[in-house]
């Protein structure tokens, strides 16, 4: 058995465990973040092992599913699959740890039910991650969607329901279509080769070989899934619905490892499987991408919804994604590659922290807090870390992949990497702007001040605020600690996860860039 | 002279008949008929566990006798009878499955515990509103004739689907159809809603009967001859009247699409379901949309291969106004018998795309398809009739709000048939999509899946929506109860549920049964 294989089965197994403890709240917690520290603590094996130079595909596993289509359940990974099983193995410990700070839960709904569904969704992403089968790919792609259904619309805001739905309707909807496009690839590789496979590696050579018109349809069919998944402009508009519905907990792995397939599947299925059809549309994707980056960034400035502003930046910050993807440069596709952990670290960060402030005041409006700092200046300096990443400042972790891209793409698309850098200033604006309006000036809105004391007493503002709006306690600045480290850690030295990458994106575009 | 008189000049010798190949069929007629006799002689106290035995029995039976034929089959199938049945790998398949959901369903007929007394009429003579039908609800006895009903239905559905001519179609059409006319009517509650499905599917089947009947004669007209092999013959040649071949085989169409309830031909389908004593309803909704998507891909695949540039492109557009009534008029459906009715109406359409595809995929497809489908639906109906309050079954969807909060176990197992339903990997439903859409891509047809999987997700909208309903609603303060299942149902339940999980995961051995070869021609 691969170290792949037992980070696959171990959430899996603890889902199930804890769908049995469910009775005893505390136990079930327990054992979900026990289950969670030990998948991290497997990560660490898993990279070791993983060798940059080497094979594409590595930690190679498979097992004959359905032979008369040539289906087999076959698992690997490449550096980009890598950074991304890594980050959710950290995140979910993270999001258990901080799951009292941030939620509570409709009436009713015990948390063992969450925890186990939590856990199956991180078994099953990083399998659709590892997946090297196309089927297998798809089966898992649309699985996924129901653990993250009930999730929503078990144990999500007043407007759960339709969130939930919508999520479910957008996805599947993306899903099929991806699967006429993957039955398409199918019996292409069954004509040319006298009988079918859905291996990767074989599907990707038959079809980048077949005609630039194939292509595009094939192309278009596996782009309309991820476009909806990741999401770019305008098949976006689930996303403010789930990311503000759904659980804090549930939308940092929603927001941040869940939307990274649609990008991941742009580097491991489009490029490779239809490389002229890519290059051939580029134009098309490289226009959603920056409409979606000056888009999602203006819109985040005028969010009144914590919940919302973050879904709003982060499609900004898959507009920059996809820019980088379609730019097809070496410095660009790997700029993109680490923009997607980078994301999930600044975006994970910034929705906890977020959660933490809308659980200690009960309101999610960002007019019902101002000068938080006073009260909580701990939590202040943790929102201030998350913005400062989320707005890609020289010294954090996101500074580096947003460079890449801006750089990579310059050389290639310079009208393009103009217009994005224009997102840059954008999202100074609105990340200082919700700073200040949350955390800065003197004590004020509805949430800050629900505890004032009654008439006739003489007390300041801040004095009430004080008793009920505690800041961080120990063990939430231990949960954000190992963010920080790596957002910090990763703005000065971003090497290890750079040389992890770069062999896998210099394969990814090579296809293309012969075109 | 007359081609009919002439016949009559030769000498008439009895056709041989292979016993082996057409004994499961027998055992069922037999069965069916020895039910008849127990109606008649059988003290009414110990008919219902004498029929039941009896036709649980016979089908075993009938499945035994089956497996021995298989295992010693001869390679392309035998034509028997006067070449009238083509007893062929898909005709054993559609056996097979018949058989299967047969028992399936025939657990569930005989479930006395949900419904004290079954949910049959105590005596189908009682006129519905009278004192004595208040009477007869709260009695415990069943009219047992249902059991054989449903023999002679499964019989007439067995030999549709293995009828090689026309003529024996026609008979075996009319031997499936009256049983359940009559099944239709004789629900326990709600008597007046379940005669007036009997009626209207009496007469909209009648009318589609006589379609068939019509058709067949223009077919004759123009072939000379009512048997398949013979019609394809003829339609080779190019010295005919090609009205009368297209007109003939467009109103045996529509009569064959009518008992598949294919869109636009569907109108019955609705409300029958509804009227109809649910397991009824479920023995409908798998075996004879089975039976009758068994006899349209033989009669395409058999007599019309030839001409399949001229009517395919009528059945692309039948396949999608199938789609598009069961996916969108099921989203405004507010009872869930309805609205699996509406659903089984896009599953219509779905099967009809196999079953155009005219190809080894699309005939193995097809018949995966109405394995995996006959399976869940069946399961599905079982569900719906455990959720009852005290006017017998809740159908209505507001009934269903919070249901998981109260009934875990069966809230779970009815989302993961309705995600059957919908195609979800992992499940029957969507291995039965894929192999049927996979089919159709390679034989060119692109365009109708991709509308085919618009309609897919459409169609999913309102499964969901009952899920949303049961997990994430809060329940009726009134709402209704939900039946611990008696061994019958349970068994009949959980065989569907399995299978639909089986199908999904590990579907390589019902593949390969029902890709083992084509159709046997005969002489």
């Amino acid at each position: 058995m691969t170290w792949l294989l037992a980070l696959i089965l171990l959430p899996l197994l603890g889902a199930v465990a804890v769908a049995f403890l469910r009775r005893d709240d505390r136990l079930a917690m327990i054992t979900a973040f026990a289950v969670s520290i030990v998948e991290l603590v497997l990560i660490l094996p898993l990279w070791l092992s993983y060798d940059p130079g080497g094979e594409r595909l590595q930690q190679v596993s498979s097992l004959e599913w359905i032979p008369a289509f040539g289906v087999h359940i076959s698992f690997g990974i490449d550096g980009i699959a890598l950074l991304m099983i890594a980050v959710i193995a950290l995140l979910v410990p993270v999001v258990i740890a901080l799951l009292r700070s941030t939620d509570k839960l409709p009436e009713g709904k015990d948390v063992g039910g969450l925890l186990s569904l939590i856990l199956l969704q991180q078994a099953l992403t990083i399998a659709v991650f590892a997946a090297t089968d196309v089927f297998l790919f798809y089966v898992l792609f649309e699985i996924m969607l129901i653990p993250m259904y009930f999730l929503i619309g078990g144990y999500g805001g007043p407007r759960r329901q339709y969130a939930a739905v919508k999520f479910f309707l957008y996805s599947f909807l993306g899903g099929l279509i991806m699967l006429a496009s993957a039955i398409g690839a199918y019996s292409l590789a069954a004509d040319e080769l006298g009988e079918g496979t859905f291996d990767w590696a074989t599907l990707a050579g038959v079809v980048s070989e077949a005609p630039l018109e194939t292509q595009i349809w094939l192309f278009l069919g596996f782009f309309l899934a991820f476009a909806i998944k990741a999401p770019l402009v305008p098949f976006h508009t689930w996303l403010p619905d789930a990311a503000s519905q759904a659980p804090v907990g549930v939308t940092v792995l929603l927001v941040g490892v869940l939307d990274k397939v649609g990008t991941f599947g742009f580097l491991r299925y489009s490029l490779p499987m239809t490389p002229d059809a890519s290059a051939e549309l580029a134009p098309v994707v490289l226009v959603l991408a920056v409409v979606g980056v000056i888009y999602g960034s203006m819109l985040a400035a005028g969010q009144t919804d914590m919940r919302r502003f973050v879904a709003y930046v982060s499609i900004a910050h898959f507009g920059f994604i996809a820019l980088g993807i379609f730019a097809f440069t070496q410095q660009a596709v790997a700029g993109s590659a680490t923009y997607m952990l980078n994301h999930s670290l600044a975006t994970g960060m910034l929705i906890l922290v977020l959660g933490i402030v809308a659980g200690r005041g009960g309101d999610t409006r960002i007019d019902a807090y101002g000068g938080m700092a006073k009260v909580t200046p701990v939590l202040a300096a943790m929102l201030l870390i998350a913005g400062l990443s989320a707005l890609s400042l020289p010294g954090t972790n996101s500074f580096i992949s947003e460079f890449l891209v801006l750089l990579g793409a310059f050389d290639t698309r310079p009208a393009y990497a103009v217009v994005a850098t224009v997102g840059m200033v954008l999202a100074a604006a609105y990340v200082l702007w919700l700073y200040q309006r949350i955390m800065t000036g003197p004590v004020r809105g509805d949430a800050m001040l629900a505890a004032a004391p009654g008439p006739g007493t003489v007390q300041a503002p801040e004095a009430g605020a004080r008793k009920t709006i505690r800041d961080l306690g120990g063990r939430e600045i231990a949960a954000l600690a190992p963010l920080v480290v790596l957002i910090i850690g990763l703005g000065f030295y971003p090497k290890p996860v750079l040389d992890t990458v770069n062999p896998s994106v210099e394969q990814t575009i090579t296809a293309v860039q012969e075109r | 002279m007359n081609p009919f008189l002439a016949q009559q000049l030769q000498p008439v010798e009895a056709p041989g008949i292979d016993w082996g190949a057409i004994l499961p069929m027998v055992i069922v007629f037999g069965a069916a008929c020895v039910g008849v006799l127990i109606e008649a002689f059988v003290p009414k106290h110990q008919r219902w566990s004498g029929q039941v035995v009896l036709t649980l029995g016979s089908i075993a039976a009938a499945g035994i006798a089956l497996g021995a034929y298989v295992s010693a089959r001869p390679e392309h199938g035998v034509v028997t009878m006067g070449s009238t049945l083509s007893i062929d790998t898909p005709a054993l398949f559609l056996w097979g499955t018949l058989l299967a959901l047969s028992v399936a369903a025939v657990l569930m007929i005989a479930d006395r515990s949900v419904e004290p007394g079954g949910s049959f009429v105590a005596q189908a003579g009682i006129a519905p509103g009278t004192v004595q039908d208040r009477a007869q609800v709260q009695s415990t006895g069943m009219q047992t004739e249902v059991f054989p009903l449903a023999l002679f239905a499964l019989g007439g559905m067995m030999a549709f689907t293995a009828a090689n001519d026309l003529l024996t179609m026609f008979i075996a059409l009319e031997v499936l159809s009256l049983p359940l006319y009559l099944m239709c009517g004789l629900a326990r509650r709600r008597r007046l809603l379940s005669q007036e499905a009997a009626v209207k599917y009496f007469l909209l089947g009648a009318f589609a009967s006589a379609f068939f009947l019509y058709g067949l004669a223009m077919l004759y007209g123009y072939a000379g001859s009512v048997k398949l092999a013979d019609i394809a013959t003829a339609s080779a040649g190019t010295d005919r009247s090609d009205t009368l071949l297209f007109a003939g085989l467009g109103l045996l169409m529509v009569g064959l699409l009518f008992k598949g309830s294919v869109g636009p031909f569907h109108t019955w389908t609705p409300d029958v379901y509804q009227g109809a004593p649910t397991p009824v309803t479920g023995f409908m909704a798998a075996c004879t949309k089975v039976a009758a998507f068994g006899g349209i891909l033989r009669v395409l695949t058999v007599a019309f291969e030839a001409t399949s540039w001229e009517w395919r492109g009528v059945l692309w557009a039948v396949a999608i106004i199938s789609m598009a009534i069961g996916a969108v008029l099921g989203l405004t459906q507010t009872d869930l018998k309805r609205m699996i009715a509406y659903s089984s109406i896009a599953h219509a359409g779905f099967l009809l795309i196999g079953t155009m595809a005219l190809t080894e995929e699309g005939l193995s497809g097809t018949l995966f398809y109405l394995l995996a489908y006959g399976f869940t639906t069946l399961a599905a109906f079982g569900v719906i009739s455990l959720v009852r309050d005290s006017s017998g079954e809740a159908t209505h969807l507001s009934a269903w709000a919070g249901l998981a909060k109260r009934s875990p176990l069966l809230a779970g197992v009815f989302t993961f048939l309705l995600l059957a339903l919908a195609g979800i990997p992992l499940t029957s439903g969507f291995v039965g999509k894929f192999v049927v859409f996979s089919a159709a891509l390679s034989d060119g047809m692109a365009p109708l899946v991709v509308i085919a999987l618009v309609f897919s997700a459409v169609a999913a909208f309102f499964y969901l929506r009952v899920v949303v309903l049961m997990y994430f609603s809060e329940p009726a303060s009134d709402g209704p109860t939900v039946s611990v299942p008696g061994a019958f149902t349970t068994a009949s339940i959980a065989l569907g549920v399995i299978i639909t999980l089986l199908l999904g995961v590990l579907p390589t051995f019902a593949l390969d049964w029902a890709g083992a070869g084509g159709f046997a021609l005969g002489g």
